[in-house]
């Protein structure tokens, strides 16, 4: 019978993303404010009415791959890897667990998925295909475009022989694997868990296919504030790419070897709005079940929340709905802070949820709220104190991360500090 | 002008990431160079490429070392 007594810690964390190639830079540029747009390089946008993107900068691979390795793995995994051995690392831990002293290997598992998954790879091998023929399509393209992919290889890498699957909810990705693996843990499956999400969209068929719905900003002559969550002048999101991973384990388990512990997982809420394939509910009511479900397992109230890091895209109706969501759980006039970070990030699909995770963890130890940039223009219908532009000292106990996918799924993960 | 057997050595060091020295002809893609099989199906592909061959997958099935394929590729290919 599971043990639902179980605490969960969060160990180690690591990061990609347009504004820093680790956690610690990604949270630093929350908090400065610094914003990763520009215009996209990766492809020529000469006809492309969005030609902004957050990319990440100075990539290099070569200290976590061989060349043939690298080939194997389509950007997104990359991604995903190079998160999960920062998340290792700054856990103490080695990149191949299999070197760990003292750890069951069987009890350690990997929830590290994608939204859209192996895109490149699928776009550049189907030109092959079209232009060559069937026969000239690469072996490789089935194992490098499926979005489990990213866990797969981390097991691979780490020797991780537990729970290993890959939830795909579009925008909410990251949010519902670390959620789910808390609750992997909890019910007694895994000792600890490497959860998070990786995106890399800065393609021609993300950028148009995105655009062609009309969801992000065509701010192409001023990227810097392109991407400004619950302004007035929003007109989209900015597409942007990355990785998160956290490594989540059972408290007992990280004293034991003497980790160093981040925060605590308290609570995970999931729900779907059952009402349209792009937009949100209106009310927000599906967003507020999941806030919802998320306080009851951690057994908290709304106004034990201190800081809510909102999914907050900078679409006029994301903002728009997310506002009467949160309204609606925490009061017309909620006392915690809130924030959207993705006027620093962008949004990065999958991995946003993880990105987002770190700052909530971060606030947390340094009880500091990262800032809604951006704001210049106050909008009626999303009067929220979003913390605009200037980061915020504040005692923050617990903290509240929301993302919301295509599809209408809702995930909500609650962060505490850690109290003995 | 390279010999058949130094291009089909060069495109397996490629391909499979090893060193040259050990690309001999006794050597097994599978035991020796660390090969599996979507390795393979490239290789394959890749000499096909270079070669203006086709190679069947019932012939290719029987390529396990690169003296093998070394031969098939002296017996088979448009420029020879």
């Amino acid at each position: 019978m599971a043990n639902f007594e179980r605490r969960v810690v969060v160990t180690g964390m690591g990061a990609l993303s347009c504004v820093g190639n680790s956690a610690p830079e990604l949270w630093a540029a929350m908090v400065a404010g610094k914003c990763g747009i520009g215009n996209i390089t990766r492809f020529d946008t000469t006809n492309f009415k969005v030609k902004i993107a957050g990319e990440i900068k100075n990539y290099e691979f070569e200290s976590h791959f061989s060349v043939k390795e690298a080939r194997r793995l389509d950007l997104f995994c990359q991604y995903a890897m190079i998160a999960a051995d920062e998340a290792l690392e700054s856990g103490n831990l080695p990149r191949n667990l299999r070197e760990a002293s003292g750890l069951d290997l069987d009890r350690v598992g990997v929830l590290v998925s994608s939204g859209i998954g192996g895109l490149k790879v699928l776009c550049e091998q189907h030109q092959v295909m079209l232009e060559r023929g069937p026969d000239r399509l690469s072996p490789l393209v089935i194992p490098m475009l499926i979005s489990d992919i990213a866990s797969g290889n981390i097991s691979i890498r780490t020797g991780a022989g537990g729970p290993n699957y890959g939830i795909v909810t579009a925008c909410s990705t990251a949010t519902h694997s670390i959620g789910e693996a808390f609750w992997c843990i909890k019910r007694d499956d895994a000792d600890m868990m490497l959860a998070g999400g990786a995106e890399a969209p800065i393609l021609p068929i993300a950028i148009a296919g995105f655009s062609q719905m009309h969801a992000l900003s065509s701010r192409n002559d001023d990227p810097l504030h392109a991407s400004r969550p619950f302004d007035r002048d929003r007109d989209g999101f900015v597409m942007s790419e990355g990785a998160g991973v956290l490594v989540l384990e059972e408290l007992e388990h990280a004293k034991r070897r003497g980790a160093a512990i981040l925060a605590e997982v308290v609570g995970f809420g999931a729900s779907g709005d059952g009402y349209h394939i792009t937009s949100p509910a209106p009310d927000g009511s599906g967003a507020a079940r999941a806030m919802r479900m998320a306080l009851r397992h951690a057994n908290l109230k709304p106004e034990d929340i201190d800081y809510i890091n909102a999914h907050g895209t900078s679409t006029g109706l994301n903002d728009k709905f997310e506002t009467l969501a949160i309204k609606s759980v925490f009061g017309e006039h909620p006392q915690c802070a809130i924030s959207s970070t993705k006027g620093t990030t962008g949004h990065a699909l999958g991995a946003a949820g993880a990105l987002e995770s770190i700052a909530c963890i971060q606030a947390i130890r340094t009880s500091t709220v990262p800032p809604t940039i951006n704001y210049t223009t106050p909008d009626p219908e999303c009067d929220l104190d979003i913390t605009p532009n200037v980061a915020k000292k504040r005692e923050i106990r617990t903290a509240l991360n929301c993302n919301l996918g295509f599809g209408g799924h809702n995930g909500v993960v609650i962060f505490r500090r850690y109290e003995a | 002008m390279s010999t058949i057997a130094e291009r089909v050595k060069e495109i397996i060091v490629d391909q499979l990431q090893v060193p040259a020295e050990q690309v001999t002809p006794e050597a097994k893609f599978i035991e020796d160079l660390g090969a599996d099989s979507l390795d393979q199906v490239e290789l394959v592909m890749a000499l096909e490429e270079e070669f203006g061959a086709d190679i069947p997958d019932d012939a290719a099935e029987k390529l396990t070392t690169v003296g093998e394929a070394i031969k098939y590729i002296e017996d088979n290919s448009a420029d020879k």
